[in-house]
């Protein structure tokens, strides 16, 4: 009886703290700004990529894996939160970040200025390089040797904007959805060459020797960039800051070397 | 708690009020929306025209004499009613260069639209043929007339005016369905929206224009057909 009337005392008790802080919490609304939010509620909600290995994919254990998803669990951990991963396409994330459907995108994202005009971005996490690829047969060396051929890309990613401005007129790009509709597009032999990153290539390379992917020339190095929701500095800040830390304290090395089996290149840390 | 709701809900609302919109962004693509708009007319008018020509082999062959017939025509409209339309579409386009069968994305394309208009045809003018009085065809077989003469002049016409709206608006989901295609990249009307969408991000504008054009080209091509309808049946029974 003693131990039940203690009980629903507590309960009331807590009931009533959380009443407070949920009043104070409220008063404080208007001038939270998104670190605080995402603190407040202890959950930090992630758009991740699932298709784009070793960034995002689904493991053996059917849960999301790569260098992506570590990079949030680590941002989660630093920042005392839980993560939740939304999975996203390349063409989504963005639309997911502007409508607040996700606090960060560690969706392998590449900086443009189009892209600065509808959100904000941290210092680079991880280094990326773009490029076309190709079979063996197709013979090209450099963009203006694209004339006239078909090149396969992922509508609106970096390589689709950097390809589109140095293609001559007369090479037909065929965009796709995503980056496995892209690779599919590859693998069946419905284009002999694409427009993508050097690790999209190796894991084709591993899927498909007989169709393993030659590097034509380079597009851009593109390293990634956390995507943050316009005008939200203190987040930003914050990011950067655990970025600095893990690069300082090696976890970027380790990261990179487990998922792109390359040292985390030093002047990304300085960018 | 009425507070907490307000404040809660208040700053989204203003975001939502607050957007501008911007069409004039969308001009710098007038030429990629309107070349996206004339492939998903081109794509339509060819679709339509092999779906309806299938829909009236797969009907006759539903209502043919030769069992095998019968029977494989029942499995086509089953295999393609049963199963998804980009499934469909992708199989043709990415799994069959695996057995050697490669085609280019716009033939892909409307093979798939065909094939799936053409079963669902096959079913729509097979009702319409079901619901000939069969003394008509009696009557017709004791004029000395010939089973192709029966189902070419006697049970078709009538079968085909009977159930001529279903087939328009059949027709219209399929152009609608063409925004599919997109995913294959034949650079059709959503193709274009999506391209649009992807380098300026405003795609409240480009979803809506393109709306708005497979709303019109529905409207048009509703109009265009009925009145087609009612010209080419005229001397047959209207439909109900």
């Amino acid at each position: 009886m003693q131990g039940l009337t203690l009980k629903s005392v507590r309960k009331w008790s807590a009931a009533l703290a959380g009443a407070v802080v949920l009043s104070l919490s409220a008063a404080h609304t208007a001038f939270a700004d998104q670190l605080d939010d995402i603190q407040k509620s202890g959950v930090l909600k992630v758009a991740v990529p699932q298709d784009f290995p070793p960034f995002g994919s689904v493991g053996s254990d059917m849960q999301p894996q790569g260098y992506d998803i570590d990079m949030a669990n680590y941002l989660g951990k630093e920042l005392g939160v839980k993560v939740e991963l939304v999975p996203v396409t390349s063409a989504n994330r963005i639309p997911y970040l502007q409508t607040k459907k996700v606090d960060l995108v560690i969706s392998s994202l590449g900086k443009n200025a189009e892209r600065e005009k509808a959100i904000d971005f941290t210092k680079p996490y991880a280094p990326f390089f773009l490029g076309v690829f190709g079979t063996a047969k197709a013979e090209v060396k450099d963009a203006a040797e694209l004339a006239g051929k078909t090149v396969g890309v992922t509508r609106g990613a970096v390589e689709d904007i950097e390809l589109t401005k140095v293609a001559p007129a007369t090479t037909d790009l065929k965009r796709f959805e995503d980056n496995n509709t892209t690779i599919s597009a590859f693998l069946s032999g419905q284009v002999d060459l694409i427009a993508t990153g050097n690790l999209v290539v190796a894991s084709i390379a591993d899927r498909n020797p007989d169709r393993k992917p030659e590097t034509k020339f380079m597009l851009k190095n593109s390293p990634c960039y956390v995507g943050v929701h316009k005008d939200e500095a203190r987040l930003v800040e914050k990011v950067n800051e655990l970025i600095a830390k893990a690069y300082k304290e090696g976890v970027l090395e380790s990261m990179s070397q487990k998922w792109l089996k390359a040292a985390y290149p030093a002047d990304l840390a300085s960018m | 708690m009425l507070l907490l709701y307000t404040q809660g809900l208040c700053p989204c609302g203003i975001a939502r009020m607050n957007y501008q919109l911007n069409f004039a962004d969308l001009l710098n693509y007038q030429d990629v929306l309107l070349s996206g708009l004339w492939m998903t007319i081109k794509l339509t008018i060819v679709s339509t025209i092999g779906g309806v020509l299938l829909g009236i082999a797969g009907a006759a062959s539903r209502r043919h004499r030769n069992g095998f017939l019968r029977r494989a025509a029942a499995c086509y409209v089953e295999l393609i009613r049963n199963t998804p339309f980009i499934v469909q579409l992708f199989f043709i386009f990415f799994g069959l260069p695996a057995i050697g069968i490669k085609m280019s994305e716009i033939e892909a394309g409307v093979l798939a639209m065909v094939i799936n208009l053409g079963a669902y045809l096959t079913e729509i003018i097979r009702a319409g043929i079901d619901a000939t009085p069969k003394g008509q065809i009696e009557a017709a077989r004791t004029l000395g007339l010939s089973s192709r003469q029966i189902f070419f002049r006697i049970v078709l016409p009538p079968a085909f005016a009977r159930v001529y709206s279903s087939v328009v608006s059949q027709c219209i989901i399929v152009m609608l369905g063409s925004a599919v295609v997109s995913q294959i990249s034949v650079p059709e009307l959503t193709y274009a929206a999506n391209f649009i969408q992807s380098r300026n991000f405003l795609s409240f504008e480009s979803y809506l224009v393109a709306a708005g054009f497979y709303l019109v080209l529905a409207f048009v091509m509703r109009l265009g057909l009925n009145a087609l309808g009612s010209r080419a049946f005229s001397r047959e029974e209207k439909p109900a």
